[in-house]
C-alpha cells in the first residue's frame, strides 16, 4: 500500500505493517450500479484518515486522489468523499478476509458512492491536482457517481 | 456479493463470448481479426484474447502479457470503446484465414 | 473507381425472430431446438448466435449458443445445457414448446470456424455441451462430403451425458467418417473399454493426431479443459496458430 503526491513517495506500507494500523469496523449499505443494492454489510479496514495520519499528513496534499489496483484498473475520487470518516481500504468483510474475487487482500471502501468506486486489489493511492477519469469513468461511466443522484454515466 | 464491477472470474472466457457484442461496433467480424497487442507486442486473434468482466463492460486482455488491449462498455450514450491498448488491428477479406 | 456494391458486405447484425419447430431432448439435462429465423442468412460451422427473451414486464436477457446444425440443413439448430438457477436454460431446456418465439441475433464469430477449405486433418476437442460448435463442423463435413481425415475427442461425464450419442455413432460408422473416442470422467456403464479420465496429456498422445501431422484443432468446452489441454497440445508440439479455443461459462458474456 502506497501514498504518492506526483512522484513523490508520502507513505509506504508492507502488508504485515498495514495490517499493524489502527482497525475500524463499519456497518454500511452499498449500491450497484446496476440498481442493486445491499443493505447493512459489514466490512473492516483501515480508514484513510487512519492512512493519512500514518503517512504523517495532517491534511491532504491535492484535492482528488487517483486509486491504482491490480490489473491495470483505476478510479478517481475527490478527497473530500474519503476523509472524515467516509471511506476505508477494507479487508475483510462480514468477519472474513476478503476473498480475491471480491477485491481481496484490500479494497476500498466508499460506500456513498456507487460500488464500482470502492476499486477492488487496491495498492496505491496518488493525490493528483484535477480530477481525471479512471478505468471506468473514462469509459462512459459518471466522473463522481452518486447513487442518490443516480449518476452511473457520463452526462447524468 | 454482488455480481458487480470490474469481475476478475476465475476462469476468464475469451473472445468469442464478446464477438455478438463487437458485431454491434465493427460490421464485420471482429474475432478473427489480428490484433498486435500494445504491451508485449504478442500478435493474435482477438478471438484468443481472455475476456474478464461484469456488469460494467467487457475488458479483453492480451494471452500473454495481460494487457487490456480492448475495452467495451455500453452507456444509455452508447457503446464506448478503447482500444489503447493494442497497438494494431489487421482485418483480412472475408473468407481469409 | 471501380464501381462498389452498396448491397453486398457486412452490414449490421439485426435481432431475428425465431419460432420453435422441433425440440428433442438429447440427455436429461440437454435439449436440442429447431428453429426457423425469419431472414436468416447462411452460417459457418463453428458460429453462435445471440439468444434474447423479453418477459411480459419487459425484462430482457440474453445468452450466446453455438449452432450445432450444419449451414446446410433446413432449420437452425442450438443445444442448450440446462444451469440450475440460470436466467436462460431452464426457460429453454424445460419450458420452451413448439411454436414459441423468442429473437435471435446472428451468425456470430469468425475466429472459431471450420470449412473444409482450411483443409486438415481436423482434430476437434470437445467437454460437455462444448460438442455444439464441433457438431456443426461435423454435420457440415458429412453433408459436403468431405473426406478430411477428423477425429473428435469427446469427455462427458457418464454414458447418459454423451449429447448427439447416437448420432456420432452413425457419422463414424459411414465411409470417410470422422474417428470418434469418447471419456468419461465420472462413472463408466459396466464393461467399457474407453478412456475413463479426464483429457490429459498421455491420452493425447495415445489417441489424438499427432503434433507431426499439423492438424486443425478446436477444442471448445468449460474454460478448465479448455486451458488445459491447449497447454498440453502445446507441450506436444502442436503449433498456436493452428489451435482454436472456445471457451463455455456458466453464465454467458458481458453484454
Amino acid at each position: 500500500m502506497a501514498l504518492q503526491n506526483g512522484g513523490a513517495l508520502l507513505g509506504k506500507w508492507t502488508w504485515r505493517e498495514f495490517e499493524g494500523l489502527p482497525q475500524t469496523r463499519v456497518k454500511v449499505d452499498i449500491h450497484c450500479v446496476t440498481t442493486w443494492s445491499k443493505l447493512d454489510t459489514n466490512w473492516q479496514g483501515v480508514t484513510i484518515d487512519t492512512l493519512l495520519q500514518a503517512a504523517g499528513l495532517s491534511e491532504p496534499p491535492r484535492p482528488y486522489v487517483m486509486l491504482h489496483c491490480d490489473g491495470g484498473y483505476t478510479t478517481n475520487v475527490p478527497v473530500e468523499d474519503l476523509i472524515n470518516g467516509k471511506a476505508m481500504i477494507a479487508t475483510h468483510f462480514e468477519g472474513k478476509p476478503l476473498s480475491p474475487e471480491h477485491g481481496g487482500p484490500a479494497r476500498l471502501l466508499v460506500p456513498h458512492l456507487y460500488f464500482w468506486k470502492s476499486a477492488k486489489w487496491v495498492r496505491r493511492l496518488r493525490f493528483i491536482p484535477h480530477d481525471e477519469p479512471g478505468f471506468w469513468e473514462s469509459l462512459g461511466y459518471h466522473l463522481y457517481g452518486d447513487p442518490w443522484r443516480e449518476q452511473r454515466y457520463v452526462g447524468d | 456479493m454482488s455480481p458487480d464491477e470490474s469481475s476478475l472470474p476465475a476462469a476468464p472466457l475469451d473472445g468469442n463470448a464478446v464477438a455478438g457484442l463487437l458485431r454491434e461496433v465493427f460490421i464485420f467480424d471482429a474475432t478473427s481479426a489480428t490484433l498486435t497487442c500494445g504491451g508485449c507486442g504478442a500478435i493474435a486473434q482477438v478471438g484468443s484474447a481472455r475476456l474478464y468482466g461484469g456488469a460494467m463492460g467487457a475488458v479483453l486482455r492480451c494471452a500473454h502479457c495481460d494487457t487490456a488491449v480492448l475495452r467495451i462498455a455500453r452507456t444509455p450514450m452508447g457503446l464506448w470503446l478503447d482500444m489503447q491498448g493494442a497497438r494494431s488491428l489487421m482485418i483480412a477479406p472475408n473468407g481469409a484465414v | 473507381m471501380s464501381e462498389t456494391n452498396t448491397l453486398a458486405g457486412p452490414q449490421r447484425l439485426l435481432w431475428r425472430t425465431a419460432e420453435v419447430r422441433e425440440v428433442i431432448d438429447e440427455t436429461p439435462r440437454v435439449r436440442s431446438l429447431f428453429l426457423s429465423v425469419t431472414g436468416w442468412s447462411c452460417h459457418r460451422p463453428g458460429q453462435h448466435v445471440d439468444v434474447r427473451l423479453t418477459a411480459e414486464d419487459g425484462y430482457q436477457a440474453q445468452r450466446s449458443y453455438s449452432i450445432a446444425s450444419a449451414p446446410e440443413a433446413p432449420q437452425l439448430a442450438i443445444t442448450v445445457e440446462r444451469i440450475d438457477d440460470g436466467e436462460v436454460s431452464p426457460y429453454l431446456t424445460t419450458e420452451v414448446r413448439v411454436g414459441d418465439r423468442f429473437e435471435v441475433r446472428g451468425p456470430i464469430g469468425g475466429y472459431f470456424v471450420w470449412t473444409a477449405a482450411l483443409g486438415g486433418p481436423l482434430f476437434l476437442i470437445a467437454g460437455g455441451s462444448g460438442i455444439a460448435p464441433l457438431m456443426a463442423m461435423l454435420r457440415y463435413r458429412a453433408a459436403v462430403g468431405s473426406d478430411v481425415p477428423a477425429l473428435l475427442l469427446y469427455s462427458s461425464r457418464t454414458f447418459a451425458d454423451i449429447i448427439y450419442r447416437e448420432e456420432l455413432n452413425q457419422l463414424a460408422a459411414a465411409s470417410d467418417g470422422p474417428s470418434v473416442v469418447h471419456t468419461l470422467t465420472r462413472q463408466q456403464p459396466a464393461g467399457w473399454t474407453g478412456p475413463a479420465r479426464r483429457i490429459d496429456r498421455d491420452m493425447l498422445t495415445e489417441i489424438g493426431i499427432a503434433a507431426s501431422a499439423q492438424p486443425r484443432v478446436f477444442v471448445c468446452g468449460p474454460t478448465s479443459l479448455v486451458e488445459q489441454t491447449t497447454q498440453s497440445l502445446l507441450a506436444l508440439g502442436h503449433e498456436a496458430n493452428l489451435i482454436k479455443t472456445e471457451r463455455f461459462g456458466p453464465t454467458g458474456a458481458p453484454r
